[in-house]
């Protein structure tokens, strides 16, 4: 009896203890890869307002490529918080998708696990050439040397926006064209509850945009030239620290910004709580929040030397979506024509003015549909001043390991506390410790 | 999930230990409880013990971005990755210490306050008076609601600025003279132990309750006429006889919370606090920031030897402790 006794005990424990840590294992989710050369799996990221909106806009583009070729796409849009995991278990189970978009600054480390289809001039031909594209878009699909990881889909960047209204309010006409404008003009839009500058101080990828392009005023892109981290350098001090004294010295931003992570600052623009807000293609979610065209105005981020332009002048991140294909799919044929659909001029002109973004292709962008104002902007920003972010295999693990930083200085400032240069580098030491070896 | 099934099962394989009547002089049909046993043994090897040895096989290896796609190709790399986990001069082992610590004191004030909470509702929920039913079914909803709806709404109820906490406290009570962060800085550990208790006490309540039913009713009235007062007849009756039931629902509650991923995930996203750092969220963050799944794993076999080694003490002493009471 005793013994049994013990073996319903140690069952009881076993049991419980798978049911424990069943729950950490990583478990391979959704999606097959199409099987059947009629059929294809197509992973959208969510570039509108919603992933409703993304549903209703591509699915009217692609029945037209359903009808041409009698493919049949099955069509799932994925939010950006699960994106990445996504890709990565379907990476680890082979049974991913057989199309799928990634974010630009992934396409490195994507890139390194080997598994997507490798664009070699083969590959680019059946879609048109690579010549079609935009050589800094292409610049940001994979590492330097290598047949990039994926094609450029949508380009944007970073540009000011800024809220007329309380703009008017506080007397000013004109947007901030130099960074110690932005900081002087932020402190009269600041007072009453309301502030000049919005931020997403929760939202990792967020931070890492904003400190990459700092960095590259101060002169460094956080990775050496043979792609170590490099985090704690004084430069990369600097240029934290200069984002997160917007909230703790200079005190332009909402300390209450420091736990935004869902975009609620665009939500505060749109309701003349904030001024003024660095982002990529705000302008459909500002409709969707309820303002008109004319109710913001887009300028480019000023710059600490003065003119934006190359160099110390960077003033955006390359940002945008790249298509890749999976290497194991069932479907290269119809992959590759997917693509080629995707990027076609007529394609790229639906889509691109559809999301506010940018064609990376060239014939494309001649549209007349990107020549407004804002376009005008991201445009000007695209070919001048912006920059790339490192093409390098732990690009994905630093966005974690600085953006968690910068989250956690953010916090900092809000809860009142002094940033000083001692903390921005003991975070940075921190996060440098978190990442890969050697 | 998959947890759910376990506490049924729990209880009534360490209840049916101590309740089996023996019958003597009567042929035993031994083999009949295996068979019965052999479905559910199947299927345990197959969704709960396979993973686990895979994920102990991943433990020992260097599973990079490099190697994902293919991992059995990765190369194995012995104690290594539970070397850098356990040694506390790294940043890396010492974080794993700092947010192993932080569970412990979190764990026990959640377990501790659900079996307060729980077990205090369920004794005054035995007298029977009007609305009875409805309280018991309305203390039941925490319990009832999808994980994730319910966390998320914590999780917009603790904003700053447009929080209803903050607006109840700040704006309302006055307590604060300026509103203050719940889900950053130390106060998330606050948040999230609200939170967990929350979601853990009814559970706590259920089982306490269920354990009542079957205190018999004489034990009572024989208390009742060697004048014991209330008190008495809770430390005197009613405890002893919930041991049983006890013994179980805190190993439960124990083990629910100390893994509790859902949480800490749903409240404070990708990176949690670090008074917050939970040891499944840490785990989690440690293994995609460095995409190193292999020293991941490694940390997540530690804490299943840590959780082991508990369970099994646990299950010792309790079960020593009913022998002794057997006679």
């Amino acid at each position: 009896m005793r013994r049994i006794r013990a073996a319903a005990a140690g069952a009881v424990t076993v049991s419980l203890l798978a049911a424990v840590s069943a729950c950490g294992g990583g478990s391979a989710t959704g999606g097959g890869s199409g099987d059947s050369p009629e059929k294809l799996t197509y992973w959208a990221s969510n570039q509108g307002p919603s992933i409703e909106a993304d549903k209703k806009i591509l699915t009217a583009e692609i029945a037209k490529f359903e009808k041409e070729t009698g493919i049949d796409v099955e069509l799932e849009v994925v939010p950006w918080s699960d994106l990445l995991n996504r890709i990565l278990a379907a990476t680890t189970s082979g049974q991913g998708p057989d199309v799928l978009n990634i974010g630009n600054t992934w396409s490195a480390s994507l890139q390194a696990t080997g598994a997507l289809l490798p664009w070699d001039d083969e590959n680019f031909g059946r879609i048109g050439g690579r010549d079609r594209f935009v050589e800094s878009a292409i610049a940001s699909a994979g590492a330097e040397g290598q047949d990039p990881a994926a094609v450029p889909l949508y380009s944007m960047a970073y540009t000011l926006y800024w809220n007329k209204k309380m703009f008017a309010d506080a007397g000013i006409t004109e947007p901030p064209a130099t960074w110690d404008e932005m900081v002087e003009t932020g402190k009269r839009l600041s007072g009453d509850g309301k502030f000049a500058l919005g931020a997403e101080g929760a939202n990792l990828s967020e931070n890492i945009h904003h400190v990459f392009t700092f960095g590259r005023q101060h002169g460094t892109d956080f990775f050496t030239a043979d792609g170590r981290p490099e985090f704690t350098s004084d430069a990369a001090v600097d240029a934290v620290k200069q984002y997160v004294d917007l909230m703790a010295e200079h005190e332009i931003i909402a300390p209450g910004n420091a736990e935004y992570a869902q975009n609620q600052s665009l939500q505060d623009f749109a309701r003349n709580r904030t001024a003024m807000v660095m982002w990529q293609n705000a302008q459909t979610a500002f409709a969707s929040h309820g303002m008109e065209d004319d109710d913001w105005g887009v300028a480019p981020i000023p710059v600490r030397s003065g003119e934006p332009g190359a160099g110390t002048g960077v003033n955006s991140m390359v940002a945008g979506i790249n298509m890749a294909v999976f290497k194991n799919t069932d479907n290269l044929d119809g992959s590759l024509e997917f693509v080629k659909f995707m990027t076609s001029d007529a394609e790229q002109k639906a889509l691109n003015s559809a999301y506010g973004s940018i064609p990376p292709v060239k014939a494309a962008q001649d549209d007349p549909a990107f020549d407004g104002p804002t376009q005008k902007v991201v445009r000007d920003t695209l070919a001048r001043s912006a920059a790339p972010l490192p093409q390098v295999p732990s690009e994905s693990q630093f966005e974690t390991a600085v953006g968690t930083a910068v989250k956690e200085l953010f916090a900092e400032a809000a809860a009142g506390k002094p940033v000083t240069e001692d903390l921005v580098r003991e975070k940075l030491t921190k996060a440098q410790q978190q990442m890969p070896q050697g | 999930m998959t947890t759910t099934l376990a506490p049924p099962e729990g209880t009534r394989a360490a209840e049916g230990a101590a309740r089996t009547p023996r019958r003597p002089g009567r042929p035993r049909r031994a083999w009949l409880p295996y068979a019965l046993l052999l479905p559910a043994l199947a299927l345990e090897l197959l969704v709960h013990l396979v993973p686990m040895v895979y994920g102990l096989l991943m433990s020992f290896k260097e599973l990079t971005q490099f190697y994902i796609r293919d991992w059995t190709t990765a190369p194995w790399r012995g104690l290594e990755n539970f070397r850098v986990a356990v040694d506390v001069d790294t940043p890396v082992g010492a974080a794993l210490l700092h947010s192993f610590w932080v569970t412990c004191l979190f764990t026990v004030l959640s377990v501790g306050l659900c079996w307060l909470l729980g077990t205090t509702t369920a004794v005054y929920l035995q007298e029977s008076f009007r609305g009875r039913g409805l309280l018991r079914a309305l203390y039941l909803v925490p319990y009832a609601l999808p994980m994730y709806a319910a966390v998320i709404t914590w999780t917009f109820m603790f904003q700053r600025d447009n929080g209803l906490v903050n607006h109840v406290l700040v704006d309302q009570l006055g307590l604060f003279d300026e509103a203050p962060f719940w889900l950053l800085g130390d106060n998330s550990f606050w948040a999230m132990l609200v939170v967990s208790v929350w979601r853990g006490w009814p559970f706590a309540f259920l089982i306490v309750m269920a354990g009542l039913q079957t205190v018999p009713r004489e034990l009572y009235e024989a208390a009742a006429l060697d004048g014991a007062g209330r008190w008495q007849q809770l430390r005197q009756v009613t405890l002893p006889s919930l041991r049983p039931v006890n013994q179980v629902l805190v190993l439960v509650l124990f083990l629910w919370t100390f893994n509790d991923f859902n949480t800490p995930f749903v409240l404070f996203g990708k990176s949690a606090p670090e008074a917050a750092d939970l040891i499944s969220i840490h785990i989690y963050q440690a293994s995609f920031v460095t995409w190193n799944f292999g020293s991941g794993s490694a940390m997540s076999v530690l804490l299943l030897l840590f959780l082991l080694v508990v369970t099994a003490g646990h299950l010792l002493i309790t079960s020593r402790g009913r022998r002794k009471a057997d006679g």
